[in-house]
């Protein structure tokens, strides 16, 4: 069997339903191996683009998403969606095609090094040096991506390589003696975290995209059940909590609700599950939660105590420590009356700290009615994938997310362009889901081009570009820490959205009247096939509160 | 603090906050590592992402062939070792990592000097190096070159010896190590 047969024989043998890609040179055996192997294969019209539709697919869905690129170029076009996954701890396997190995080392034409120069950025990558090693290879690729601390991993297949005849035997067991990801807490460990818990005053669940990862959202929503914990979530695990709901308050963070922060910041005991302590999250370091103690739970036992020390740290993956979690403290018959205190003084900070935001008198559109108006448009139902800006923190405050895996955006390394993509790949593997991205008009232009993708496959994803003409996050930084001088924000009226739209096969829309927007939204949802609605928003809207960098939480201003 | 399965709640005064701590000594970290293309590149990627520095580093083949030893020195005043064993173990070619206790550990490295001789000195250099179990491993007119193996203050105190005759170069491997007793590093 040719080599290329075998990876689609492993693909298939892995459950692939879909790769996005591009052919070139390097992998022309493998694209012919597509004609007779019954995967969907969805042509991309760019490198960069398949990449975030594969960290889509498999947001959206939990499976790994797979995206093909060719040598050189190609490889290095995916280099962002394969940093992007690292950074989110997204699934993803990527198959590149190298050159020849006699070319190999020789500046040969549509050379890179691919591994040098992912190496850094994957969980792992395998760089084929014998044809026999392929599937093995690819059934360890995809066992590395799903299985620990999801994430990319990269396969290098030089193109003679993938084209010589191998004896293909199915690959039925995967062996990494230097890869075996704890699972299980420790059960002392958990039972000390749940006596903690029991013994706190002002407890705070701090909850990361590792319960998202993990499908745990049911078991953290019976742990918070267990005693009225207030919960609050990073920006990669809204809707792992429902929102909106008693015991939640919001997201935390730079843009966070002032509760969320402020909780952390006077709390006694903070129950990180599966988050990182990011610089978003923590503001200034050193004056992070200050009489907090903390549990940390996570699968990955380097990112416990690697910006907070842990006080009790918990090795595992968040659906078996959570499970066991509420259980342990179950038992402890802990009185809920404790927390009353707790209670009274963070409804004293939802009372006095709601996100807000001025009204407008008259037709204009204000960006976070524009969230509102689309989560009434959708009935909240939607999958929402975004950009990276103002656009997306206004979409993570006011779209309330009742379930994980609804909310799909670039968190760790902040990329534009995510967003039209990744809602493309999540269209293609939840076809019965209404899926919207909200972009800005600065950032939809970096992936543009998949409109193409989409009118070409039938993807009816729906497009709402929030337009205020600047590239918005920007300019209201150096609006308020750069003296107003504005520097290289101004986007101007380029392009029309709706001659763009257009011209992509796709239906366009512009709306710049609120009194009309919800019906216009449904409209724009009801239109089938792929659409673009060029939302004219308030030109210079800030995105409130926020903890200014380096600041510490209760520093939050606006 | 109650014991395990009692109901008593465990009191937050009691928790001490562990990780991420300096031990402000040098840590001599032993890795096995699968034989593999690439994996040197690996290891010494991460340190430089990381902003971790490497103060010596050796790689050698194993008992086992497809197996490699790397033993790496680490200033542990600098750097959480903890944090750095972690990053390490993530690695997946990466099967066991010692960080190993300096009292329990036979550590060795093998330098070379090239010492400049002239006449009289000749005599004086050598007696040097026989104090310090050196051995001559090429004499020329002006020079010699001598071999040293120990650990790493024995080297440190024999450049000093031979500085003030006339250093003209010096090479080290850097550090190996080998647990001492029965049991495998």
């Amino acid at each position: 069997m040719r080599a290329v047969d075998a990876i689609m024989e492993c693909l298939k043998a892995e459950g692939v339903e879909v790769v996005f890609g591009l052919p070139g040179g390097a992998n022309l055996p493998t694209y012919d191996a597509f004609v007779d192997a019954d995967i969907r294969h969805i042509l991309v019209r760019h490198e960069a683009g398949g990449g975030h539709a594969a960290e889509g697919y498999a947001k959206a869905t939990g499976r790994v998403g797979v995206a093909f690129a060719t040598s050189g170029p190609g490889a290095t076009n995916l280099v962002t969606p394969i940093c992007d996954a690292m950074m989110d701890s997204v699934p993803v396997v990527f198959i590149t095609g190298q050159v020849r190995t006699e070319l190999l080392g020789t500046d040969g034409f549509q050379e890179a090094d691919t591994i040098g120069i992912t190496m850094p950025i994957v969980k792992h990558s395998f760089m084929i040096q014998d044809p026999q090693e392929i599937p093995r290879a690819i059934h360890e690729a995809f066992h590395i991506a799903r299985t620990g601390r999801p994430g990319p991993t990269l396969v290098d297949i030089p193109q003679d390589l993938s084209r010589a005849e191998i004896e293909y035997q199915p690959v039925s067991d995967v062996h990494l003696p230097g890869y075996q990801p704890t699972v299980e807490g420790n059960q002392k460990q958990i039972r000390q975290a749940a006596r903690a818990l029991a013994a706190s005053q002002r407890p705070i669940l701090y909850v990361g995209g590792g319960v998202v990862n993990s499908n745990a959202s049911a078991e953290l929503r019976e742990l918070a059940a267990c005693d009225r914990f207030p919960v609050t979530a990073t920006v990669m695990a809204l809707g792992a909590f429902p929102a909106p709901h008693p015991q939640w308050l919001g997201m935390l963070g730079m843009h966070g609700t002032r509760a969320a922060n402020y909780a952390m910041d006077e709390a006694d005991l903070i129950c990180a599950i599966g988050a990182r302590f990011d610089d978003r999250v923590t503001g200034k370091l050193s004056e992070f939660a200050p009489h907090a103690k903390i549990i940390h739970i996570d699968i990955d036992p380097a990112e416990i105590s690697k910006n907070v020390p842990a006080h009790i740290p918990i090795v595992g993956d968040a659906k078996s420590v959570l499970g066991k979690l509420a259980v342990e403290y179950r038992a402890l018959a802990a009185d809920p009356a404790r927390l009353e205190p707790w209670w009274q003084r963070i409804a004293s900070w939802q009372e006095r700290y709601p996100l807000r935001y001025e009204e407008s008198a008259d037709s204009e559109i204000k960006p976070q009615y524009m969230v509102r108006a689309l989560h009434e448009a959708t009935g909240g139902q939607a999958i929402i994938t975004s950009d990276v800006g103002q656009h997306q923190m206004w979409v993570a405050q006011y779209y309330d997310f009742p379930e994980p895996r609804r909310w799909i955006n670039s968190g760790g390394l902040g990329t534009m362009g995510f967003g039209l993509p990744a809602a493309m790949g999540a269209a293609v593997g939840c076809p019965d889901r209404l899926v919207c991205c909200v972009a800005g008009d600065g950032s939809v232009q970096m992936n543009a081009q998949e409109l193409a993708t989409c009118s070409a496959e039938g993807i009816p994803i729906k497009v709402f570009i929030m337009n205020n003409g600047y590239l918005g996050m920007v300019r209201q930084w150096q609006e308020l820490f750069w003296e107003k001088r504005y520097s290289a924000v101004e986007m101007g009226p380029y392009p029309d959205f709706v001659k763009l739209a257009e011209a992509y096969g796709a239906t366009g829309m512009r709306c710049e009247d609120k009194r009309t927007l919800v019906d216009d939204f449904k409209r724009a949802i009801e239109t089938e096939g792929p659409v673009v609605v060029d939302v004219r928003v308030s030109r210079e809207e800030n995105t409130f509160p926020m903890i200014p960098a380096g600041k510490a939480a209760r520093e939050m201003v606006g | 603090m109650g014991e395990p399965g009692t109901k008593e709640p465990l009191s937050l005064e009691e928790l001490q906050a562990a990780g991420s701590l300096r031990t402000g000594r040098k840590h001599t970290l032993s890795i096995l590592v699968e034989n593999k293309s690439g994996v040197l590149t690996r290891i010494a990627g991460l340190f430089a992402r990381r902003g971790f520095n490497i103060e010596t580093l050796t790689v050698g083949p194993s008992d086992d062939p497809d197996l490699s030893r790397i033993t790496l020195t680490v200033d542990g005043a600098l750097h959480p070792i903890d944090q750095v064993t972690k990053q390490l173990h993530k690695l997946i070619n990466v099967l066991k990592i010692r960080d190993l206790d300096p009292a329990e550990t036979v550590a060795r490295e093998l330098a070379l000097f090239k010492v400049s001789v002239d006449g009289p000195q000749r005599g004086e250099v050598m007696q040097i190096a026989e104090i310090f179990r050196g051995k001559i491993v090429d004499v020329g007119k002006r020079s010699v070159v001598i071999e040293i193996t120990g650990g790493a203050e024995k080297i440190a105190a024999f450049e000093s010896m031979v500085r003030p005759f006339g250093l003209i170069e010096m090479m080290r491997t850097g550090e190996i190590a080998i647990s001492r007793g029965r049991q495998e590093t």
